[in-house]
């Protein structure tokens, strides 16, 4: 028999969900509106009817190379990364219950590129064997973090702090190899840093869309575990979640989306950080909304990439722009949060 | 206690020695402690010369590792927080971006400018992330005010990426710049920055006392007839200028103010009579020291000593945040 109350709460938890669904759905509808403008417009600016024929493999003088080898490769990427950062970022938010702890402020990204730099620089590594070194250096490292601050019992703010340490040292790595590089590889290694989806190939691809598809679908399903364990560790045991496994589970496949991700496009400033909050602001504060972050990441990418390339007098690789855009949330957050009084800083 | 005072005292004071003359050695050209006694004395060699031309960096770096570890001093005492230094409150990164800005927009090139918009960078920095930090619950705790440092410094390295990217010529003066060294010292430009060295060092000696009254807390500080708010802001006041002033000179140099008042603590106690003079003798030590192995790996080149410093201090950094206590972050 129902009461009145759990009425209520029933109605309350499908007005969210009805929220939670047409947002997704409308972040859907952006998401493929930005894919389809940024394969359309550019230099040369193709119908929609153009493309589609190209995709669907017909040959079109100057149209097809330019579709299939330019601009296909950099939308999925742009799409894919977005995901992954995205994904990712809100997890590891969520997981470390503070809205600083994403991979980009941590560290992660950081030992990710660290070993990009020196696939390129020093060991004139070119390619997949670039992305596989900067995969196995982001597990690593983040690996190295956890260890690190697993003395005793967990806490996500000794986490973080190592986390900042290891960027330090991280990053004096990258200044000395960039310091000893030759002139003319510092520009490429410098927009590698920050993030870029500038010569992506298509070869890159498939192995970005199996991480995202297989790390992505778990993060997806482990979702209602990770809601449960943000009431605290004790609640979550209570409530039968086996909190060790579901995080390390929850970390490992975060890691897995960022590694890839950076390895393709290098680290793209602030996404990881920036989608998480914006998707809890859009869809209300309640939802498990790892779907919606990824998306939120997805536009955030799509849309800074087009501005970065035609927006402005200079072509800004993409990292560049969401960067930027980074900067004053982070501002506006910390003041936030201090204003609030929250107690996670 | 007396005792165990002057040994550690004559230790440090033979260490400095030893890293003074380690610094006026090794390097591209070792020229071993005979050369160095002879071109001291003047006998006009080649490797008097050799000797010569490091004496500048050698005297900057005594400086500038003083300067650092003293400045590091007083922002943990008055922030009363273990991990507070110039590079982890992202002031390196704030003076960072005013030289970009000059560089690019204003096309500066003298030592004086460079010193007057890293000074200017570094201070509001300063201020900008201890405010931030100290807003709301809890004032600037360490986590609070780390991650206001990293958070500014992330913001404010977009910023120079972004002013720095379309301008190949601006990112290759910029690069040598951005990492802390203390090769490129000149007489002139130690002249430029000394008398801001000398009031930061006077006004931290002349704070020492008030300090370690602070130490006891706010409340019982105030009880005692301390004027909490003055000490704070004049002690601020000096660590700013003798961060800003160092890194206006030698660019970045990171974790020396955070490294060595530990390692005085560890010592000599708590007492900031001890610690800020002992910070300054290995500060001095760590900075000289940085710089010979820097010259030493990166032969024939050599290593930014700033790099070096990153390299060994992070490190320690983490080692103070697993041994700090988890109720303390």
């Amino acid at each position: 028999m129902k009461t009145k109350e759990s009425n209520i709460v029933t109605a309350g938890y499908l007005r969210r969900q009805r929220r939670y669904l047409l947002v997704s759905f409308i972040l859907l509808l952006i998401t493929l509106l930005l894919a389809a403008l940024m394969m359309t417009y550019g230099k040369t600016i193709y119908s929609p009817a153009t493309v589609i024929r190209v995709l669907l493999g017909e040959q079109i003088q100057g149209a097809s190379f330019t579709i299939r080898t330019l601009r296909l490769p950099r939308m999925l990427a742009a799409v894919l990364c977005g995901l992954a950062f995205g994904m990712a970022g809100s997890t590891f938010q969520k997981l470390l219950g503070n809205p600083l702890a994403s991979p980009d402020i941590i560290g992660v990204t950081s030992g990710a590129s660290a070993a990009a730099v020196l696939g390129i620089l020093v060991l004139g590594l070119r390619g997949s064997t670039v992305s596989l070194l900067s995969m196995a250096s982001g597990i690593l490292v983040s690996g190295l973090i956890f260890a690190l601050s697993q003395n005793g019992v967990f806490s996500s703010g000794k986490l973080i702090l190592i986390g900042i340490g290891m960027q330090a040292f991280l990053n004096a790595a990258v200044s000395w190899m960039l310091l000893r590089a030759s002139e003319y590889d510092v520009p490429a290694a410098l927009r590698w840093l920050s993030g870029s989806l500038n010569g992506v190939s298509m070869e890159s691809i498939p192995g970005l869309a199996a991480a995202v598809l297989v790390a992505g679908g778990a993060v997806l399903i482990l979702n209602r575990h990770l809601m449960i364990l943000t009431l605290g560790d004790a609640y979550a045991a209570t409530l039968g979640v086996q909190v060790r496994r579901i995080r390390l589970l929850l970390i490992l496949f975060s890691l897995l989306l960022v590694s890839f991700a950076v390895s393709v496009t290098g680290p793209v400033a602030s996404v990881a950080f920036l989608s998480g909050p914006i998707a809890s602001r859009i869809t209300g504060e309640s939802q498990g909304n790892v779907a919606a972050s990824a998306l939120t990441g997805s536009v955030l990418v799509l849309a800074s990439d087009l501005i970065g390339q035609f927006a402005l007098p200079v072509r800004y690789p993409v990292g560049v722009i969401t960067g930027i855009l980074g900067a004053p949330y982070l501002l506006f957050l910390l003041l936030q949060m201090n204003r609030k009084g929250e107690n996670v800083l | 206690m007396r005792k165990s005072i002057v040994i550690i005292s004559l230790t440090g004071a033979a260490c400095l020695l030893l890293c003074i003359l380690a610094s006026l050695t090794y390097g591209a050209r070792s020229v071993g402690f005979a050369g160095v006694i002879a071109a001291l004395t003047g006998d006009g060699s080649f490797s008097s010369h050799v000797v010569m031309a490091r004496v500048p960096r050698t005297i900057f770096g005594v400086l500038a590792g003083a300067s650092l570890a003293i400045s590091g001093a007083l922002m943990q005492a008055i922030t009363r927080n273990p991990i507070a230094d110039p590079s982890i409150l992202g002031v390196n990164t704030g003076a960072s971006l005013f030289v970009v800005c000059g560089i690019t927009f204003f096309h500066i090139n003298t030592g004086g400018q460079y010193i007057l918009l890293a000074f200017a960078g570094a201070a509001v920095t300063a201020a900008f992330v201890y405010g931030l930090a100290s807003l709301g619950y809890g004032g600037a705790t360490p986590l609070k005010l780390a991650l206001s440092g990293a958070a500014a410094a992330t913001a404010l390295q977009s910023l120079v990426n972004t002013v720095m990217l379309p301008n190949t010529q601006v990112m290759d003066q910029f690069r040598f710049w951005q990492t802390g060294s203390i090769s490129g010292a000149e007489f002139k430009d130690i002249r430029l920055i000394l008398p801001c060295l000398l009031t930061g060092f006077a006004i931290s000696f002349i704070l020492a006392p008030s300090l370690n009254t602070l130490a006891l807390g706010d409340d019982v500080a105030a009880g005692l007839g301390l004027h909490v708010t003055r000490v704070r802001a004049w002690a601020a006041l000096a660590g700013v200028l003798l961060c800003a002033a160092t890194t206006a000179l030698a660019g970045p140099i990171g974790f020396v103010g955070l490294m060595t008042p530990h390692l005085a603590r560890l010592l000599a106690g708590p007492d900031m009579r001890k610690i800020l003079p002992l910070s300054a003798v290995f500060g001095s030590c760590l900075l000289l020291l940085s710089d010979v192995a820097g010259r030493m790996l990166g032969r024939p080149g050599e290593l930014e000593s700033g790099i070096v410093t990153a390299l060994a201090g992070a490190p320690v950094f983490i080692i103070l945040i697993r041994k700090a206590k988890v109720r303390s972050l």
